[in-house]
């Protein structure tokens, strides 16, 4: 049945970590070069926003399937500040720091699923899927 | 990790071939570097080679739009250059275009576009110099 491994946030280089699992996990359930590179970079940006905005977290990668097709699914979360404004969050352009503001907006565009959890005070937790 | 990308002279233009992962610290001293570098052999051009990137998010896009507006201030004209097919489709998703940046498919080919460019930008200067002359005539 499907992996499922979980990798800590708590610095930079385990963004680069989390990138590099996230494509093995891509390719082992076969998704095509265009697939992998959208999803390992929405997991970069949402990975980094964990880290800078949500003072570190976690992400978890799931090799699993959807609807019979091969399908990789993270999750990936932190217990910081969260977000009190989602609607203005996922705005292009819209950045509380010094960014580019296009994670969000971007992450949502590159996957197949986007689901965004957060409540002010209590983190963030954002899932990504992208199938076959 | 490695901690630093080398900035190779290559005739009177610059190459740096980004490699690696890269993250704060080396996007850090990339743009410092390289601006030194500029400065010191007095550059007209950068090649940025991102062949080996399989991806660029909006971190590295940031990284090249601060790169290109730093040469543009010093005078040297930048190019991307080898970026694969997967990262163009993907940027262009995830909305960033990476604008005023000059790109080209190998190094070989950005070469040839960085003469052609800092070439246009010589004549361009002569024009103007021509204006100049003529219009001071006209003035007579
Ligand atoms: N995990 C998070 N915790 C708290 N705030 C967040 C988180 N992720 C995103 N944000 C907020 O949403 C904004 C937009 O995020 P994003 O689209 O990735 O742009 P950028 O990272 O360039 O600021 C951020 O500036 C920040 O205010
Ligand atoms: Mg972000």
């Amino acid at each position: 049945m499907g992996k499922t491994e979980i990798f800590p946030l708590k610095q930079e280089t385990d963004i680069v970590i989390v990138r590099q699992r996230v494509r093995k996990a891509a390719e082992a359930v076969r998704l095509g070069l265009v697939s992998q590179t959208k999803i390992v970079t929405a997991a970069s940006e949402i990975a980094r926003n964990a880290l800078i905005y949500g003072g570190g977290g976690e992400c978890v990668i799931e090799e699993t399937t959807k609807d019979g097709r091969g399908a990789v699914r993270l999750v990936i979360s932190d217990q910081g500040e969260g977000i009190a404004n989602l609607d203005r969050a996922m705005v292009d352009g819209y950045t509380s720091g010094s960014g580019m503001g296009l994670g969000l907006g971007g992450a949502k565009r590159l996957v197949d699923q986007f689901a965004i959890e957060s409540q002010p005070g209590q983190g963030t937790r954002i899932e990504l899927w992208k199938w076959r | 990790m490695v901690d630093k990308i080398p900035i190779l002279k290559m005739g009177k233009f610059l190459l740096l071939s980004i490699q690696v992962d890269m993250h704060d610290q080396l996007a850090m001293d990339l743009q410092e570097d390289l601006t030194h570098q500029i400065v010191l052999h007095r550059s007209k051009g950068v090649l940025i080679d991102i062949s080996s990137l399989d991806i660029v998010d909006s971190f590295i896009g940031r990284m090249l739009s601060h790169i290109a507006h730093v040469s543009r201030i010093l005078d040297a004209k930048i190019i991307v250059v080898g970026m694969q097919p997967a990262v163009a489709i993907t940027l262009v998703e995830l909305g960033l275009s990476l604008d005023g940046i000059a790109t080209a498919l190998n190094v070989e080919k950005g070469m040839r576009r960085l003469e052609q460019m800092v070439e246009d930008d010589l004549s361009l200067e002569l024009e103007s110099g021509e204006d100049r002359d003529f219009s001071a005539e006209a003035g007579d």
